[in-house]
Protein backbone atom coordinates (compact mmCIF):
# COMPACT_ATOMS: atom_id res chain seq x y z
CA UNK A 1 0.00 0.00 0.00
CA UNK A 2 1.29 3.03 -0.97
CA UNK A 3 -0.74 5.63 0.86
CA UNK A 4 -0.36 7.15 3.98
CA UNK A 5 -1.56 5.34 6.72
CA UNK A 6 -5.31 5.90 8.00
CA UNK A 7 -3.95 5.57 11.62
CA UNK A 8 -0.93 5.29 12.75
CA UNK A 9 0.41 5.00 16.53
CA UNK A 10 3.77 4.99 17.48
CA UNK A 11 5.00 4.56 20.80
CA UNK A 12 1.87 4.95 23.06
CA UNK A 13 1.81 5.23 26.08
CA UNK A 14 -1.02 5.97 28.84
CA UNK A 15 -1.59 6.19 32.15
CA UNK A 16 -4.09 6.85 34.80
CA UNK A 17 -2.89 8.76 37.69
CA UNK A 18 0.60 6.88 37.28
CA UNK A 19 -0.59 3.51 36.94
CA UNK A 20 0.18 2.27 33.38
CA UNK A 21 -2.56 0.91 31.35
CA UNK A 22 -1.07 0.84 27.60
CA UNK A 23 3.12 0.52 27.41
CA UNK A 24 4.47 1.56 24.13
CA UNK A 25 2.38 0.06 21.42
CA UNK A 26 2.81 0.75 18.06
CA UNK A 27 0.28 0.12 14.91
CA UNK A 28 -0.06 1.55 11.21
CA UNK A 29 -4.15 0.95 10.03
CA UNK A 30 -3.97 1.41 6.11
CA UNK A 31 -6.86 3.09 4.57
CA UNK A 32 -9.39 1.25 3.62
CA UNK A 33 -8.25 -1.70 6.20
CA UNK A 34 -10.14 -3.31 9.25
CA UNK A 35 -7.67 -3.51 12.23
CA UNK A 36 -9.39 -5.62 15.02
CA UNK A 37 -7.69 -4.87 18.77
CA UNK A 38 -8.16 -8.22 20.96
CA UNK A 39 -7.64 -8.88 24.20
CA UNK A 40 -8.82 -9.43 27.88
CA UNK A 41 -10.79 -6.93 30.57
CA UNK A 42 -8.50 -4.20 30.98
CA UNK A 43 -5.75 -4.81 28.43
CA UNK A 44 -5.70 -1.02 27.39
CA UNK A 45 -8.36 -1.44 24.12
CA UNK A 46 -10.98 1.29 25.30
CA UNK A 47 -8.11 3.42 26.19
CA UNK A 48 -6.04 2.94 22.78
CA UNK A 49 -9.02 3.50 20.65
CA UNK A 50 -10.17 6.90 22.50
CA UNK A 51 -6.96 8.47 22.71
CA UNK A 52 -7.77 8.08 18.88
CA UNK A 53 -11.09 9.21 18.90
CA UNK A 54 -9.53 12.30 20.97
CA UNK A 55 -11.56 12.02 24.27
CA UNK A 56 -8.30 11.25 26.00
CA UNK A 57 -5.19 12.57 26.75
CA UNK A 58 -2.03 10.47 25.52
CA UNK A 59 0.86 10.16 28.17
CA UNK A 60 3.16 9.97 25.40
CA UNK A 61 3.79 8.38 22.06
CA UNK A 62 2.51 9.70 18.64
CA UNK A 63 -0.71 9.15 17.30
CA UNK A 64 -2.02 10.66 14.26
CA UNK A 65 -5.56 9.81 12.32
CA UNK A 66 -6.15 11.35 8.51
CA UNK A 67 -3.58 13.38 9.56
CA UNK A 68 -5.03 15.18 12.01
CA UNK A 69 -3.54 14.77 16.45
CA UNK A 70 -6.78 13.76 17.79
CA UNK A 71 -5.34 15.36 20.94
CA UNK A 72 -6.36 18.94 19.33
CA UNK A 73 -10.13 17.79 18.89
CA UNK A 74 -11.03 19.57 15.97
CA UNK A 75 -14.23 20.00 14.14
CA UNK A 76 -12.56 18.56 11.19
CA UNK A 77 -11.03 15.80 12.33
CA UNK A 78 -14.60 15.19 14.16
CA UNK A 79 -16.15 15.47 11.12
CA UNK A 80 -14.35 12.37 9.34
CA UNK A 81 -14.79 10.04 11.83
CA UNK A 82 -17.58 7.95 13.05
CA UNK A 83 -17.49 6.24 16.45
CA UNK A 84 -19.13 3.33 18.48
CA UNK A 85 -18.73 4.04 22.23
CA UNK A 86 -18.02 0.96 24.45
CA UNK A 87 -20.76 1.74 27.03
CA UNK A 88 -24.27 3.02 25.49
CA UNK A 89 -25.23 6.65 25.73
CA UNK A 90 -28.48 7.81 24.03
CA UNK A 91 -31.00 10.00 24.91
CA UNK A 92 -34.21 7.85 26.00
CA UNK A 93 -37.33 10.17 25.47
CA UNK A 94 -36.19 11.09 21.82
CA UNK A 95 -37.62 8.34 19.24
CA UNK A 96 -35.27 6.71 17.03
CA UNK A 97 -36.12 8.48 14.22
CA UNK A 98 -34.78 11.60 16.25
CA UNK A 99 -31.86 10.59 17.52
CA UNK A 100 -30.46 9.63 13.84
CA UNK A 101 -31.64 12.99 12.30
CA UNK A 102 -30.52 15.12 15.49
CA UNK A 103 -26.87 13.54 14.58
CA UNK A 104 -27.36 14.06 10.81
CA UNK A 105 -27.31 17.88 11.15
CA UNK A 106 -24.02 17.48 12.82
CA UNK A 107 -21.97 16.58 9.42
CA UNK A 108 -21.45 18.39 6.34
CA UNK A 109 -22.54 15.47 4.36
CA UNK A 110 -24.51 12.55 6.25
CA UNK A 111 -26.07 9.78 4.62
CA UNK A 112 -29.91 9.18 4.04
CA UNK A 113 -31.56 8.77 7.26
CA UNK A 114 -34.30 6.28 6.71
CA UNK A 115 -31.78 4.42 4.75
CA UNK A 116 -29.51 4.02 7.55
CA UNK A 117 -32.32 2.77 9.45
CA UNK A 118 -33.43 -0.01 6.89
CA UNK A 119 -29.61 -0.88 6.89
CA UNK A 120 -29.26 -1.45 10.72
CA UNK A 121 -32.99 -2.80 10.63
CA UNK A 122 -34.63 -0.36 12.80
CA UNK A 123 -37.02 0.69 10.54
CA UNK A 124 -39.45 -0.86 11.85
CA UNK A 125 -38.77 0.70 15.31
CA UNK A 126 -38.60 4.41 14.02
CA UNK A 127 -41.09 6.35 15.91
CA UNK A 128 -40.56 4.16 18.78
CA UNK A 129 -38.48 6.07 21.86
CA UNK A 130 -35.09 4.91 22.30
CA UNK A 131 -36.18 3.83 26.43
CA UNK A 132 -38.58 1.35 24.89
CA UNK A 133 -35.75 -0.46 22.79
CA UNK A 134 -34.55 -3.84 24.06
CA UNK A 135 -30.24 -3.50 24.29
CA UNK A 136 -29.06 -4.84 21.02
CA UNK A 137 -31.64 -2.24 19.37
CA UNK A 138 -30.08 0.73 21.12
CA UNK A 139 -26.84 -1.12 19.87
CA UNK A 140 -27.77 -1.27 16.54
CA UNK A 141 -28.96 3.23 16.74
CA UNK A 142 -26.01 3.68 18.39
CA UNK A 143 -23.85 1.67 15.07
CA UNK A 144 -26.25 4.07 13.02
CA UNK A 145 -25.15 7.00 14.73
CA UNK A 146 -21.45 6.28 14.16
CA UNK A 147 -21.92 5.71 11.01
CA UNK A 148 -24.59 8.77 10.08
CA UNK A 149 -21.77 11.23 9.00
CA UNK A 150 -20.45 9.03 6.23
CA UNK A 151 -17.19 8.82 8.36
CA UNK A 152 -13.39 7.88 6.65
CA UNK A 153 -12.58 5.98 9.38
CA UNK A 154 -14.87 4.66 11.89
CA UNK A 155 -14.21 3.16 15.81
CA UNK A 156 -16.20 0.47 17.19
CA UNK A 157 -15.38 -0.37 20.31
CA UNK A 158 -17.28 -3.93 21.22
CA UNK A 159 -20.26 -2.98 18.94
CA UNK A 160 -21.76 -6.54 18.82
CA UNK A 161 -22.00 -7.24 22.51
CA UNK A 162 -24.99 -7.78 22.97
CA UNK A 163 -26.31 -8.59 20.06
CA UNK A 164 -28.57 -11.84 18.94
CA UNK A 165 -26.90 -14.11 16.16
CA UNK A 166 -28.86 -12.23 13.40
CA UNK A 167 -27.99 -8.72 14.24
CA UNK A 168 -24.66 -9.34 14.77
CA UNK A 169 -24.46 -10.96 11.37
CA UNK A 170 -26.36 -7.97 10.34
CA UNK A 171 -23.48 -5.41 11.60
CA UNK A 172 -20.85 -7.61 9.64
CA UNK A 173 -22.24 -6.99 7.00
CA UNK A 174 -22.56 -3.70 7.88
CA UNK A 175 -18.93 -3.39 8.27
CA UNK A 176 -17.71 -5.84 5.32
CA UNK A 177 -19.63 -3.21 3.09
CA UNK A 178 -18.11 -0.43 5.03
CA UNK A 179 -14.69 -1.98 4.32
CA UNK A 180 -15.78 -2.02 0.44
CA UNK A 181 -16.37 1.56 0.39
CA UNK A 182 -12.46 1.97 1.10
CA UNK A 183 -13.38 3.00 5.01
CA UNK A 184 -11.42 2.30 7.68
CA UNK A 185 -12.85 0.43 10.75
CA UNK A 186 -10.76 -0.34 13.74
CA UNK A 187 -12.55 -2.33 15.48
CA UNK A 188 -12.15 -3.82 19.06
CA UNK A 189 -13.89 -7.17 20.20
CA UNK A 190 -13.79 -10.58 22.17
CA UNK A 191 -15.22 -12.36 19.48
CA UNK A 192 -12.44 -14.19 17.57
CA UNK A 193 -15.29 -15.51 15.07
CA UNK A 194 -15.90 -11.60 14.29
CA UNK A 195 -12.32 -10.79 13.83
CA UNK A 196 -11.70 -13.73 11.88
CA UNK A 197 -14.32 -12.96 9.56
CA UNK A 198 -13.93 -8.99 9.44
CA UNK A 199 -10.28 -8.11 10.37
CA UNK A 200 -7.84 -7.25 7.71
CA UNK A 201 -5.25 -7.62 10.23
CA UNK A 202 -5.46 -8.02 14.26
CA UNK A 203 -3.19 -7.20 17.24
CA UNK A 204 -3.79 -8.82 20.40
CA UNK A 205 -3.00 -6.84 23.42
CA UNK A 206 -1.99 -7.80 27.06
CA UNK A 207 -1.67 -5.23 29.88
CA UNK A 208 -1.03 -2.43 27.83
CA UNK A 209 0.82 -4.46 25.56
CA UNK A 210 0.69 -5.84 22.08
CA UNK A 211 2.21 -9.27 22.20
CA UNK A 212 1.22 -10.32 18.53
CA UNK A 213 -0.27 -8.86 15.61
CA UNK A 214 -0.53 -9.20 11.66
CA UNK A 215 -3.09 -11.07 9.78
CA UNK A 216 -5.20 -13.99 10.94
CA UNK A 217 -3.00 -16.47 9.05
CA UNK A 218 0.30 -14.48 10.01
CA UNK A 219 -0.43 -15.14 13.53
CA UNK A 220 -1.86 -19.06 12.98
CA UNK A 221 1.74 -19.64 11.14
CA UNK A 222 3.89 -17.90 13.58
CA UNK A 223 2.13 -18.93 16.96
CA UNK A 224 -0.26 -21.71 15.87
CA UNK A 225 2.48 -24.45 14.44
CA UNK A 226 0.47 -27.28 16.38
CA UNK A 227 -2.34 -29.21 15.14
CA UNK A 228 -4.68 -30.55 17.47
CA UNK A 229 -5.84 -34.51 17.89
CA UNK A 230 -9.00 -35.79 19.61
CA UNK A 231 -11.00 -39.03 19.52
CA UNK A 232 -13.32 -40.64 22.23
CA UNK A 233 -11.60 -42.57 24.71
CA UNK A 234 -12.31 -43.07 28.63
CA UNK A 235 -9.55 -41.32 30.26
CA UNK A 236 -8.58 -43.42 33.27
CA UNK A 237 -8.11 -46.31 30.68
CA UNK A 238 -5.98 -45.22 28.32
CA UNK A 239 -2.83 -47.48 27.72
CA UNK A 240 0.27 -45.76 28.89
CA UNK A 241 3.17 -45.79 26.59
CA UNK A 242 1.85 -43.41 24.13
CA UNK A 243 3.13 -42.83 20.77
CA UNK A 244 6.12 -40.19 21.23
CA UNK A 245 5.20 -38.06 18.51
CA UNK A 246 1.91 -37.08 20.09
CA UNK A 247 3.65 -35.18 22.30
CA UNK A 248 2.00 -34.26 25.52
CA UNK A 249 -1.32 -35.20 26.38
CA UNK A 250 -3.63 -32.70 27.70
CA UNK A 251 -6.10 -33.23 30.14
CA UNK A 252 -9.78 -34.93 28.46
CA UNK A 253 -13.36 -33.69 29.31
CA UNK A 254 -15.60 -36.23 29.46
CA UNK A 255 -13.68 -38.86 28.32
CA UNK A 256 -12.66 -36.91 25.56
CA UNK A 257 -8.81 -37.31 25.15
CA UNK A 258 -6.84 -34.65 22.61
CA UNK A 259 -3.16 -33.92 22.04
CA UNK A 260 -1.66 -30.86 20.66
CA UNK A 261 0.63 -32.26 17.93
CA UNK A 262 3.83 -30.67 16.34
CA UNK A 263 4.37 -32.94 13.45
CA UNK A 264 0.73 -33.83 12.47
CA UNK A 265 2.09 -36.78 9.62
CA UNK A 266 4.21 -38.77 11.88
CA UNK A 267 2.18 -38.58 14.79
CA UNK A 268 -0.60 -40.17 12.62
CA UNK A 269 1.43 -42.58 11.32
CA UNK A 270 2.51 -43.67 15.25
CA UNK A 271 -1.49 -43.06 16.78
CA UNK A 272 -2.86 -45.80 13.90
CA UNK A 273 -0.13 -48.57 15.15
CA UNK A 274 -0.59 -47.85 18.66
CA UNK A 275 -4.11 -47.56 18.36
CA UNK A 276 -4.40 -50.93 16.66
CA UNK A 277 -1.99 -52.42 18.83
CA UNK A 278 -3.73 -51.73 22.31
CA UNK A 279 -7.69 -51.91 20.98
CA UNK A 280 -8.14 -48.49 21.06
CA UNK A 281 -11.02 -47.46 18.80
CA UNK A 282 -10.18 -43.74 18.26
CA UNK A 283 -14.00 -43.00 18.28
CA UNK A 284 -14.71 -39.58 16.62
CA UNK A 285 -10.97 -38.93 16.14
CA UNK A 286 -10.75 -35.63 14.51
CA UNK A 287 -7.51 -33.58 13.60
CA UNK A 288 -8.01 -29.37 13.63
CA UNK A 289 -5.60 -26.81 12.52
CA UNK A 290 -5.26 -24.35 15.96
CA UNK A 291 -8.00 -21.39 15.89
CA UNK A 292 -7.37 -17.68 16.42
CA UNK A 293 -8.94 -18.84 20.11
CA UNK A 294 -6.32 -21.23 20.73
CA UNK A 295 -4.14 -18.72 20.14
CA UNK A 296 -5.35 -16.03 21.88
CA UNK A 297 -5.60 -18.34 24.96
CA UNK A 298 -2.27 -19.59 24.84
CA UNK A 299 -1.16 -15.99 24.66
CA UNK A 300 -3.28 -14.23 27.22
CA UNK A 301 -2.47 -16.78 29.86
CA UNK A 302 -6.29 -17.32 29.67
CA UNK A 303 -6.11 -21.72 29.60
CA UNK A 304 -3.70 -21.82 32.71
CA UNK A 305 -5.52 -19.59 35.05
CA UNK A 306 -9.06 -20.87 33.87
CA UNK A 307 -8.02 -24.34 34.89
CA UNK A 308 -10.80 -25.13 32.45
CA UNK A 309 -11.47 -28.07 30.00
CA UNK A 310 -9.21 -28.07 27.54
CA UNK A 311 -10.80 -28.44 23.75
CA UNK B 1 -27.47 24.80 14.14
CA UNK B 2 -27.91 26.28 17.52
CA UNK B 3 -31.65 27.06 17.05
CA UNK B 4 -32.25 23.17 16.19
CA UNK B 5 -30.44 21.64 19.26
CA UNK B 6 -33.01 24.50 21.31
CA UNK B 7 -35.47 22.54 19.37
CA UNK B 8 -34.79 19.44 20.51
CA UNK B 9 -33.76 20.73 24.52
CA UNK B 10 -37.13 22.19 24.71
CA UNK B 11 -38.75 19.14 23.36
CA UNK B 12 -36.26 16.85 25.87
CA UNK B 13 -38.15 19.03 28.79
CA UNK B 14 -41.63 18.78 27.46
CA UNK B 15 -41.15 15.02 27.40
CA UNK B 16 -40.34 14.89 31.17
CA UNK B 17 -43.37 14.88 32.97
CA UNK B 18 -41.39 15.46 35.94
CA UNK B 19 -39.59 18.42 35.75
CA UNK B 20 -42.76 19.46 33.73
CA UNK B 21 -44.34 19.36 36.74
CA UNK B 22 -42.25 21.30 39.50
CA UNK B 23 -41.02 24.14 36.69
CA UNK B 24 -44.13 24.90 35.39
CA UNK B 25 -47.20 23.36 37.64
CA UNK B 26 -45.83 24.18 41.00
CA UNK B 27 -45.14 27.71 41.27
CA UNK B 28 -48.80 28.64 40.19
CA UNK B 29 -49.61 25.87 42.71
CA UNK B 30 -47.64 27.75 45.45
CA UNK B 31 -49.10 30.82 44.27
CA UNK B 32 -52.74 29.60 44.69
CA UNK B 33 -51.94 28.04 48.00
CA UNK B 34 -49.94 30.73 49.64
CA UNK B 35 -52.97 33.39 49.18
CA UNK B 36 -55.33 30.74 50.05
CA UNK B 37 -53.32 30.00 53.17
CA UNK B 38 -52.52 34.30 54.04
CA UNK B 39 -55.68 35.74 52.88
CA UNK B 40 -55.65 38.11 50.07
CA UNK B 41 -55.91 41.14 51.74
CA UNK B 42 -53.28 43.78 51.91
CA UNK B 43 -49.71 43.21 54.07
CA UNK B 44 -49.90 45.21 57.18
CA UNK B 45 -47.99 48.26 56.67
CA UNK B 46 -48.17 47.93 52.58
CA UNK B 47 -50.96 49.03 50.70
CA UNK B 48 -50.52 45.68 48.69
CA UNK B 49 -51.99 42.44 48.90
CA UNK B 50 -50.67 39.37 48.96
CA UNK B 51 -50.76 38.10 45.49
CA UNK B 52 -49.35 41.42 44.80
CA UNK B 53 -46.26 39.82 46.37
CA UNK B 54 -46.57 36.30 46.06
CA UNK B 55 -46.64 36.38 42.23
CA UNK B 56 -43.27 38.04 41.31
CA UNK B 57 -41.67 35.74 43.95
CA UNK B 58 -43.21 32.75 42.78
CA UNK B 59 -42.38 33.97 39.07
CA UNK B 60 -38.35 34.05 40.66
CA UNK B 61 -38.88 30.62 42.30
CA UNK B 62 -40.36 29.43 38.48
CA UNK B 63 -37.19 30.81 37.14
CA UNK B 64 -34.61 29.82 39.19
CA UNK B 65 -36.52 25.86 39.13
CA UNK B 66 -36.01 26.12 35.50
CA UNK B 67 -32.28 28.10 34.98
CA UNK B 68 -30.58 26.41 38.68
CA UNK B 69 -32.65 23.29 39.56
CA UNK B 70 -33.71 21.65 36.29
CA UNK B 71 -30.58 22.76 34.52
CA UNK B 72 -28.25 21.39 36.58
CA UNK B 73 -30.00 18.27 36.94
CA UNK B 74 -31.07 17.18 33.76
CA UNK B 75 -27.12 18.50 32.45
CA UNK B 76 -25.40 15.95 35.29
CA UNK B 77 -27.99 13.25 34.16
CA UNK B 78 -26.91 13.71 30.44
CA UNK B 79 -23.67 13.82 32.03
CA UNK B 80 -24.29 10.06 33.73
CA UNK B 81 -25.97 8.80 30.73
CA UNK B 82 -22.79 9.25 28.52
CA UNK B 83 -24.68 11.79 26.31
CA UNK B 84 -22.36 14.50 26.82
CA UNK B 85 -19.19 12.28 25.86
CA UNK B 86 -21.42 11.09 22.75
CA UNK B 87 -22.21 14.62 21.48
CA UNK B 88 -18.23 15.59 22.63
CA UNK B 89 -17.32 12.88 19.91
CA UNK B 90 -19.18 14.66 17.19
CA UNK B 91 -18.44 18.04 15.02
CA UNK B 92 -21.22 19.65 17.04
CA UNK B 93 -19.00 22.32 18.63
CA UNK B 94 -19.70 22.54 22.18
CA UNK B 95 -19.97 25.57 22.93
CA UNK B 96 -23.26 25.63 20.35
CA UNK B 97 -24.42 22.50 22.53
CA UNK B 98 -23.87 23.82 25.94
CA UNK B 99 -25.13 27.27 24.77
CA UNK B 100 -28.52 25.57 23.35
CA UNK B 101 -29.01 24.34 27.11
CA UNK B 102 -28.79 27.49 28.79
CA UNK B 103 -30.99 29.59 25.97
CA UNK B 104 -33.61 26.64 26.69
CA UNK B 105 -33.99 26.67 29.93
CA UNK B 106 -34.39 30.08 29.94
CA UNK B 107 -36.97 30.23 27.35
CA UNK B 108 -38.71 27.50 29.98
CA UNK B 109 -38.22 30.31 32.99
CA UNK B 110 -39.81 32.80 31.04
CA UNK B 111 -42.54 30.31 30.13
CA UNK B 112 -42.97 29.25 33.97
CA UNK B 113 -42.64 33.36 35.07
CA UNK B 114 -45.40 34.33 32.61
CA UNK B 115 -47.82 31.58 33.67
CA UNK B 116 -47.38 32.64 37.72
CA UNK B 117 -47.92 36.25 36.65
CA UNK B 118 -51.05 35.64 34.42
CA UNK B 119 -52.68 33.40 37.08
CA UNK B 120 -51.68 36.17 39.53
CA UNK B 121 -53.38 38.85 37.23
CA UNK B 122 -56.38 37.13 36.61
CA UNK B 123 -56.91 34.95 39.04
CA UNK B 124 -55.89 36.75 42.15
CA UNK B 125 -56.56 40.53 41.03
CA UNK B 126 -52.90 41.55 41.21
CA UNK B 127 -52.00 44.66 38.79
CA UNK B 128 -50.08 44.99 35.92
CA UNK B 129 -47.30 47.83 36.06
CA UNK B 130 -46.51 48.41 32.26
CA UNK B 131 -44.24 50.82 32.83
CA UNK B 132 -41.85 48.28 35.08
CA UNK B 133 -42.58 46.00 32.58
CA UNK B 134 -39.29 45.82 30.47
CA UNK B 135 -37.32 46.23 33.70
CA UNK B 136 -38.74 43.04 34.84
CA UNK B 137 -38.25 41.22 31.85
CA UNK B 138 -34.79 42.34 31.61
CA UNK B 139 -33.93 41.47 35.32
CA UNK B 140 -35.96 38.05 34.66
CA UNK B 141 -33.71 37.10 31.68
CA UNK B 142 -30.17 38.36 33.64
CA UNK B 143 -31.46 36.58 36.73
CA UNK B 144 -32.34 33.38 35.06
CA UNK B 145 -28.86 33.25 33.34
CA UNK B 146 -26.72 34.40 36.44
CA UNK B 147 -28.77 31.23 37.99
CA UNK B 148 -27.88 29.18 34.93
CA UNK B 149 -24.18 29.89 35.76
CA UNK B 150 -24.57 28.86 39.14
CA UNK B 151 -26.05 25.34 38.31
CA UNK B 152 -23.72 24.54 35.74
CA UNK B 153 -21.16 25.18 38.67
CA UNK B 154 -22.95 22.85 40.48
CA UNK B 155 -23.04 20.30 37.67
CA UNK B 156 -18.98 21.27 37.52
CA UNK B 157 -18.19 20.61 40.94
CA UNK B 158 -19.85 17.62 41.51
CA UNK B 159 -19.34 14.13 39.89
CA UNK B 160 -22.94 12.52 39.52
CA UNK B 161 -26.05 13.69 38.89
CA UNK B 162 -27.34 12.30 42.64
CA UNK B 163 -24.66 14.69 44.60
CA UNK B 164 -25.91 17.66 42.07
CA UNK B 165 -29.91 17.00 42.97
CA UNK B 166 -28.77 17.07 46.14
CA UNK B 167 -26.39 19.98 46.41
CA UNK B 168 -29.13 21.89 44.55
CA UNK B 169 -32.14 21.80 46.92
CA UNK B 170 -30.22 22.10 49.76
CA UNK B 171 -29.38 25.46 48.89
CA UNK B 172 -32.57 26.61 47.23
CA UNK B 173 -34.80 25.39 49.34
CA UNK B 174 -33.63 27.41 52.69
CA UNK B 175 -32.34 30.21 50.95
CA UNK B 176 -36.14 30.29 49.42
CA UNK B 177 -37.87 30.92 52.94
CA UNK B 178 -35.11 33.20 54.11
CA UNK B 179 -35.55 35.51 50.65
CA UNK B 180 -38.43 36.72 50.49
CA UNK B 181 -40.05 33.58 48.54
CA UNK B 182 -42.14 31.83 50.55
CA UNK B 183 -42.32 34.09 53.25
CA UNK B 184 -43.44 37.60 53.24
CA UNK B 185 -41.27 40.06 54.89
CA UNK B 186 -42.94 41.97 57.76
CA UNK B 187 -41.56 39.87 60.46
CA UNK B 188 -38.68 40.74 62.37
CA UNK B 189 -36.03 37.72 61.17
CA UNK B 190 -32.45 37.34 62.70
CA UNK B 191 -29.68 39.42 61.67
CA UNK B 192 -27.75 36.21 60.93
CA UNK B 193 -31.06 35.17 58.62
CA UNK B 194 -31.10 38.66 56.90
CA UNK B 195 -27.18 38.77 56.34
CA UNK B 196 -26.93 35.44 54.60
CA UNK B 197 -30.23 36.35 52.78
CA UNK B 198 -28.35 39.31 51.44
CA UNK B 199 -25.28 37.94 50.88
CA UNK B 200 -26.54 34.90 48.36
CA UNK B 201 -28.38 35.98 44.89
CA UNK B 202 -32.03 34.65 45.42
CA UNK B 203 -33.12 37.73 47.49
CA UNK B 204 -31.79 40.30 44.99
CA UNK B 205 -33.77 38.56 42.17
CA UNK B 206 -37.04 38.24 44.15
CA UNK B 207 -36.74 41.78 45.67
CA UNK B 208 -36.08 43.58 42.00
CA UNK B 209 -38.96 41.59 40.89
CA UNK B 210 -41.16 42.10 43.14
CA UNK B 211 -40.41 46.13 42.66
CA UNK B 212 -41.19 45.97 39.46
CA UNK B 213 -44.77 45.17 40.63
CA UNK B 214 -45.06 47.37 43.26
CA UNK B 215 -47.33 50.18 42.86
CA UNK B 216 -45.96 52.44 45.10
CA UNK B 217 -42.19 53.28 43.18
CA UNK B 218 -41.86 55.21 40.82
CA UNK B 219 -39.90 54.93 37.29
CA UNK B 220 -38.78 52.58 34.70
CA UNK B 221 -36.32 51.37 36.81
CA UNK B 222 -32.47 51.74 34.92
CA UNK B 223 -31.93 54.69 37.32
CA UNK B 224 -29.08 55.01 39.76
CA UNK B 225 -30.84 56.60 42.60
CA UNK B 226 -31.20 56.19 46.25
CA UNK B 227 -34.83 57.97 46.71
CA UNK B 228 -37.14 55.03 48.52
CA UNK B 229 -39.70 55.24 46.16
CA UNK B 230 -37.80 55.05 42.98
CA UNK B 231 -37.69 51.79 41.07
CA UNK B 232 -34.35 50.82 40.11
CA UNK B 233 -32.98 47.24 39.02
CA UNK B 234 -29.51 48.34 38.31
CA UNK B 235 -28.38 47.47 41.92
CA UNK B 236 -29.83 44.28 42.02
CA UNK B 237 -28.86 43.93 38.25
CA UNK B 238 -24.93 44.12 39.25
CA UNK B 239 -25.29 41.81 41.90
CA UNK B 240 -26.54 38.98 39.63
CA UNK B 241 -24.20 39.77 37.02
CA UNK B 242 -21.34 39.24 39.97
CA UNK B 243 -22.62 36.60 40.84
CA UNK B 244 -23.15 34.90 37.25
CA UNK B 245 -20.10 35.92 36.61
CA UNK B 246 -18.17 34.31 38.73
CA UNK B 247 -20.42 30.66 38.90
CA UNK B 248 -20.02 30.92 35.32
CA UNK B 249 -15.76 31.25 35.67
CA UNK B 250 -15.85 28.42 37.58
CA UNK B 251 -18.05 26.03 35.58
CA UNK B 252 -16.01 26.62 32.17
CA UNK B 253 -12.53 25.69 34.34
CA UNK B 254 -13.91 22.75 36.11
CA UNK B 255 -16.50 21.34 33.74
CA UNK B 256 -15.91 17.29 32.39
CA UNK B 257 -17.74 16.41 29.63
CA UNK B 258 -17.53 13.08 31.42
CA UNK B 259 -16.12 12.79 34.63
CA UNK B 260 -14.60 9.15 34.21
CA UNK B 261 -11.94 10.96 31.32
N1 LIG C 1 -10.68 6.60 33.58
C1 LIG C 1 -9.84 5.70 34.12
N2 LIG C 1 -9.24 5.96 35.28
C2 LIG C 1 -8.37 5.10 35.82
N3 LIG C 1 -8.04 3.93 35.27
C3 LIG C 1 -8.59 3.60 34.11
C4 LIG C 1 -9.52 4.46 33.47
N4 LIG C 1 -9.91 3.88 32.32
C5 LIG C 1 -9.27 2.71 32.26
N5 LIG C 1 -8.48 2.53 33.33
C6 LIG C 1 -7.61 1.36 33.57
O1 LIG C 1 -6.82 1.15 32.44
C7 LIG C 1 -6.75 -0.22 32.12
C8 LIG C 1 -7.20 -0.44 30.69
O2 LIG C 1 -8.58 -0.15 30.58
P1 LIG C 1 -9.37 -0.20 29.21
O3 LIG C 1 -10.73 0.30 29.47
O4 LIG C 1 -8.57 0.47 28.17
O5 LIG C 1 -9.41 -1.78 28.93
P2 LIG C 1 -10.15 -2.60 27.80
O6 LIG C 1 -9.11 -3.36 27.08
O7 LIG C 1 -11.01 -1.72 26.99
O8 LIG C 1 -11.03 -3.60 28.66
P3 LIG C 1 -12.50 -4.21 28.40
O9 LIG C 1 -12.33 -5.42 27.54
O10 LIG C 1 -12.94 -4.57 29.76
O11 LIG C 1 -13.32 -3.14 27.78
C9 LIG C 1 -7.59 -0.95 33.15
O12 LIG C 1 -6.72 -1.49 34.11
C10 LIG C 1 -8.43 0.11 33.77
O13 LIG C 1 -8.64 -0.14 35.13
MG1 LIG D 1 -12.97 -1.61 26.63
Amino acid sequence: MHDDPAVSVSGLFKSYAGVPAVRGISFDIAPGETFALLGPNGAGKTSTIEILEGYRKRTAGHVNVLGFDPGENCREFRECIGLVLQSTALEPELTVIETVTAFSQFYPEPLRVEGLLKTVGLADRRDNRVRTLSGGQQRRLEIALGLIGNPEVVFLDEPTTGLDPDARAGVWHLIRKLSQKGKTVILSSHHMEEVEALAHRLAILVAGKICASGTVADLLHEFGGHSRFSFWWPFDQLPYNLPPALGSLHHGHDNWVSFSVAEPGKALVQLTGWAHHYGVNLDSLTITKPTLEDIYLSLTGARQKSGGPDR
Amino acid sequence: MLVKQIQYQLMLFFRRPAALFFVIVMPVVLLALLTQILGNDPIPGQTTTSAQFYTPALAVFGVVTACFTYLAVSTATSRDQGILKRIRGTPLPPSVYMTARIISVTVIALISAALVIASGVIFLDVEMQWDKAVAGLFILVTGGLSFAALGMMVVALCRSSETVQAVVNATLLPLAFLSEIFIRPGRELPDWMIWTADFFPLKHFSVALGNAFKPSLEGYGFTWTDADDAFSVLPEFLILLAWGLFAGVIAVRFFKWDVRL
